[in-house]
């Protein structure tokens, strides 16, 4: 064994050149996946991704790593399926081990809305053509034997639903892969580079991004920061209905494997998978009251999760959390994402993505074709910034907690 | 959890509140037909780091609606120039 000596670098660390066809603000998952498609796809290949920190040093490092497509509207459906697609091909097309694991996700439903709720997600998937189905309440004991005994239930499961397809993959993986297959198509990675001003010619269109690591000509710019999307908007004067939440997540100590599915239990607001070192891997709702940008969590969100945790699973009553993480949410008025063109001529932008991690492959996919080509993807057309004057809503809620 | 500093009721704690998001200009006269003007009421809201005024309102506790000035980075209320 060589010890974990002579790994080979991965992707260069190119100095910034002068000028880009397109430069991408944010060297997430997104960013990353932009890159990737519009040299693979699109064959444009001048591309810079700038980033203020490391790659993959934001939300895309700090979630719970769910990959999934079961949602209500048609928009949303069509789309994270698409995802969920790409995410099934990706470790092959990358040449990288993302570590799919398509261990299912069960939701354990426990009042009559609910089960409405998803009852409504699989007919509207059914249609569709996508798999989706309802669980009884014993085959969801089935799958999940750790549920807590009946006579130890608050509210009774009534059944369940579940999407085999679902599981988790490894967030980190997925960044490297995308920024390595970008790298290979000539894509310069510029790590610790903050765009301080955006320039703009006489006809009011971008001309060139002023960063710290020097100014840069072009005549696109793609906005992928994650929550710094109306920050880096205003730069130029535009102003994004979107609004920053915070969201934690916890990990409590190893264990032997006791779940093999990722559950979903709307109804107390948590979801938790078991994850490959042992850790389960917890996650709640959103504080959607105040605006946020705090990393950390509260405690009060936390003790809500952790109770509706052990109203569910009251083995867990005695284990340990390690530690806990949280951060901004990037939310747009209507709950789903923005993949758009913008008043400014030049300007893109691809924000809005609270639940981005299962995204990111069509995430990517469809802006580097709204910025290669000028016009939406037929898969994002419902994302378009013009919605929110024609009140032409998405309208999507959450999965962990509905909001439709 | 936050303690919030009700004008009437001193420091109570962030779960007796409600938090209405940042202060908006006020609603457009109904027989406004500024599209814009009314989208920009309808969805733009100050989402920015740092300090931001908000609505409040002690709903578990006294009922009143009030203001507060609040850093969205640190999540300390400001009142002045003074951090609590």
């Amino acid at each position: 064994m060589s010890g974990h000596r002579g790994w080979q670098q991965a992707w260069r660390s190119p100095e910034p050149k002068a000028s880009y066809d397109v430069v991408i603000v944010g060297g997430g998952g997104h960013g990353l996946a932009t890159a990737y498609y519009l040299a693979k796809n699109h064959g444009v290949r001048k591309v810079a991704v700038v980033e203020k920190n490391w790659i993959g040093g934001g939300n895309s490092g700090r979630n719970t790593a769910v990959v999934r497509s079961n949602y209500l509207r048609d928009a949303s459906i069509r789309f994270f399926d698409k995802s969920l697609k790409l995410y099934e091909g990706l470790s092959r097309e990358l040449n990288y081990n993302i570590m799919l694991s398509q261990r299912s996700e069960v939701d354990v439903l426990l009042t009559t809305t609910s089960m409405r709720n998803m009852r409504r997600r699989a007919l509207n998937m059914n249609r569709l053509g996508i798999e989706f189905q309802m669980l009884s309440a014993a085959q969801v004991r089935q799958r999940i034997p750790i549920l807590a005994p009946l006579d130890q239930c608050r509210l009774p499961i009534l059944g369940g639903s579940v999407q085999e397809r679902a599981g988790i993959a490894r967030h980190d993986a997925i960044v490297w892969g995308f920024a390595r297959g970008a790298d290979a198509y000539g894509v310069d990675i510029i790590q610790n580079a903050e765009v301080t001003a955006i320039r703009r010619g006489s006809d009011g269109g971008v001309s060139g991004v002023e960063t710290t690591r020097g100014t840069i000509a072009t005549e696109k710019i793609a906005i992928a920061t994650g929550n710094e999307n109306a920050a880096v908007a205003r730069m130029v004067d535009l102003r994004l209905p979107l609004r920053c939440f915070n969201l934690q997540a916890f990990v409590s100590e190893p264990i032997k494997p006791v779940l093999d599915v990722v559950v979903n239990c709307p109804d107390l607001g948590v979801y938790l998978s078991h994850s490959d070192k042992g850790e389960l891997v917890i996650g709640g709702a959103t504080d959607a009251q105040q605006i946020s940008y705090r990393k950390g969590g509260k405690v009060h969100m936390l003790e809500d999760t952790v109770a509706g945790l052990l109203e569910l699973f009251p083995s867990f009553r005695r284990l340990k959390l390690m530690r806990q993480w949280g951060g901004a949410l990037e939310f747009a008025q209507d709950g789903s994402p923005i993949v758009s063109s913008t008043p400014v001529k030049g300007i893109y932008v691809s924000a809005g993505w609270w639940g981005g991690f299962k995204a990111i492959p069509a995430g990517g996919l469809t802006f580097a074709h709204l910025i290669a080509k000028n016009e939406p993807h037929p898969l994002a057309v419902d994302y378009d910034l013009s919605r929110f004057s024609t009140l032409n809503y998405v309208l999507e809620g959450g999965t962990t907690v509905p909001t439709d | 959890m936050l303690l919030v500093p009700c004008p009437w009721c001193g420091e109570r704690a962030e779960t007796e509140f409600r938090c209405a998001g940042p202060v908006k200009p006020p609603r457009r006269e109904f027989v406004d037909k500024d599209d814009d003007a009314w989208l920009e009421f309808l969805y733009q809201a100050d989402n920015r780091r740092g300090v931001v005024e908000e609505f409040w309102c002690h709903e578990k506790g006294c009922g009143e609606w009030f203001k507060l000035h609040r850093n969205t980075e640190t999540h300390q209320f400001v009142i002045g120039n003074q951090a609590l």
